[in-house]
């Protein structure tokens, strides 16, 4: 039996603001074991990114507990095991003066620990991983003289470079082209086979028929949690009670099809 | 000068503390650039201006002097926590601490000021910088700030970009928290070095001047801090010469040398020898200090 990699018991989150309260999370419970690869999904606005943020560390949990590698996320933190690509990364990085080196560099802080300096080893383990999502050539570059999409790769690179245990990723592949997104799910499922546990949020149905184990459906609830061959055979009806709106399931098995 | 810099002790005082003031403030300037903290520096060195005051006010009330630039140093750490613990208390306002510790500065200043009857001469120096006030004490101060600051930038390089570049990524990969009330402090510290040189009025153009020039026209971080001393040494050297040669105030020289060198750099940016091809309309931070 494998061991639980994150344990999400009874969670409920609202966003508490002086005038308005916005519940997003509503008494969720899901176990995510080592090695497995988990899908989140569900309309804009459902609570995914909440639910990640409550899983790192970032938001505290009003009610419920959520264990990590068996501890309280109250008091532990997985830190340098995590690889983390936040959905709002892209934004943030405009106009800043640094290298793509440097940022995805800045992934082996934690790993490093305190007074170390980086190493000829830690600029091998940079270059293979700007290899592996095919960003080599840019890496003396500004960060913010790159595009979209090619941004959004150094932040997936800053998040494999310190070889996780657990990846985090929100939206990662958004401006990606097809192409790289493609090889980004390889490398994706490379990592499972060296049972890397992987939490990705996307709106790409195809893309999480085709390679995940297991997918979650939220909205507010968890509406669905099983394997991606229950969700396929999920009616439209249940589909659409999740979504709130008409929705079908596309997917073909060479044309990945997106379709929400 | 040269002469004058073997002939006079307190030349080579000015001079020394001056070399270090043009490698500290750039150095922990590109931080704060980046960090956006820019009025931040402004709002300290007000505090320390009213820990001066206070530092003034002491030496009257007792038969011994107290050096203003230690209760400044204090009075700068204190104003530094006080504006980490604002910037917590209005997380969606976080600029609202800078008029707070501000004003705080200088109403102390101006009740200690009064209360030490006026206005002398030390303190236009610590308010306009000085060539000729920098003391044996001053100066040791000064220096043994300077290696301090130094040593934390070294020591802590990778999680200081990494909490500038992404707070909420350093806060996933737990870096530990402590980091940015340690710089707040260092900041503090290096206003204080600073500002016997330059003056507390333009302490925070040091800072930010020379990172201001730098960030138009290099494209990684570690050639920002590079280029952010060159352009503050350049600052306050030649800034410190034409002081004492024409006779006035080093702060004003120095600032005006930086904004100088800030306008060549945008004239060559526009000539298009920009590294980072053109796109520093966005930059962050140019518009304040
Ligand atoms: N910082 C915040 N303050 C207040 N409310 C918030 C905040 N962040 C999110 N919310 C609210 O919480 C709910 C869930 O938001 P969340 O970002 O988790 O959705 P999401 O599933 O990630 O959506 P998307 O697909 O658009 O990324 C939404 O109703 C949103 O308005
Ligand atoms: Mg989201």
């Amino acid at each position: 039996m494998a061991e639980p990699v994150f344990e999400i018991k009874d969670i409920s989150y609202t966003y508490k603001d002086k005038l308005e309260h916005t519940p997003a999370l509503k008494n969720i419970n899901l176990k995510i074991d080592k090695g497995d690869f988990v899908a989140l999904v569900g309309p804009n606005g459902s609570g995914k990114t909440t639910l990640i943020k409550l899983i790192l560390g970032v938001l505290k949990p009003q009610q419920g507990e959520i264990y990590i590698n068996g501890q309280s996320s109250r008091r532990y933190k997985a830190g340098q095991e995590i690889g983390y690509v936040s959905q709002k990364s892209n934004s943030f990085a405009k106009g800043f003066p640094a290298s793509v080196s440097e940022v995805v560099m800045s992934g082996l802080t934690k790993q490093k620990g305190l007074f170390k300096r980086f190493t000829k080893k830690d600029r091998d383990r940079l270059d293979e991983v700007l290899g592996m999502l095919d960003i080599g050539h840019l890496k003396d570059k500004n960060i913010s003289s790159l595009s979209g999409g090619q941004t959004q790769r150094v932040f997936i690179a800053r998040a494999l470079v310190n070889d996780p245990s657990i990846l985090v990723l929100d939206e990662p592949t958004v401006g990606i082209d097809n192409r790289h997104v493609k090889e980004f799910y390889e490398v994706l499922l490379k990592l499972k086979e060296r049972s890397v546990t992987i939490l990705l949020v996307t709106h790409d149905i195809g893309v999480v028929v085709d390679n995940a184990d297991e997918v979650a459906c939220l909205n507010e609830h968890l509406h669905f949690h099983g394997t991606n061959h229950e969700f396929k055979n999920l009616g439209e009806a249940e589909l659409s009670k999740i979504y709130g709106f008409p929705l079908q399931l596309v997917s073909h098995d060479h044309d990945r099809e997106c379709c929400i | 000068m040269i002469e004058a810099l073997l002939d006079y002790e307190f030349i080579r005082y000015s001079f020394i503390s001056g070399i270090v003031a043009g490698l500290i403030a750039p150095l922990i300037g590109t931080f704060i650039v980046i960090r956006r903290l820019s009025l931040i520096a402004d709002a300290l060195s007000h505090v320390t201006l009213g820990g001066i005051a206070f530092g003034v006010y002491l030496s009257t009330l007792f038969t011994f002097t107290i050096n203003p630039l230690i209760t400044g140093i204090i009075f700068s750490i204190l104003g530094a926590l006080g504006i980490e613990r604002l910037r917590s208390v209005y997380k969606h306002y976080q600029e609202l601490a800078i008029p707070i510790i501000m004003s705080l500065g200088i109403a102390v200043g101006i009740v200690f000021l009064s209360l030490a009857n006026g206005f002398n001469q030390d303190l236009f120096g610590y308010l306009f910088g000085s060539i000729s006030a920098v003391s044996m004490n001053d100066l040791i101060l000064i220096v043994s700030i300077g290696i301090i600051v130094i040593l934390f930038i070294f020591l802590l390089y990778k999680e200081l970009f990494m909490v500038s570049f992404d707070e909420e990524y350093a806060n996933v990969m737990n870096v530990n928290r402590w980091i940015y009330i340690a710089f707040i402090i260092v900041v503090a510290l290096v206003i204080s070095a600073s500002m016997r040189i330059v003056g507390i009025l333009m302490v925070s153009a040091l800072m930010t001047l020379p990172v201001a020039s730098a960030m138009r026209i290099t494209s990684s971080f570690k050639q920002l801090m590079i280029l952010s001393v060159i352009f503050g040494e350049t600052a306050v050297i030649s800034g410190l010469f034409l002081s004492y040669h024409l006779n006035i105030s080093p702060g004003g020289t120095i600032v005006l040398v930086s904004i100088l060198i800030l306008m060549g750099t945008i004239i060559l940016n526009k000539l298009g020898v920009s590294r980072n091809g053109g796109r520093n309309e966005e930059v962050p931070g140019q518009t304040q200090g």
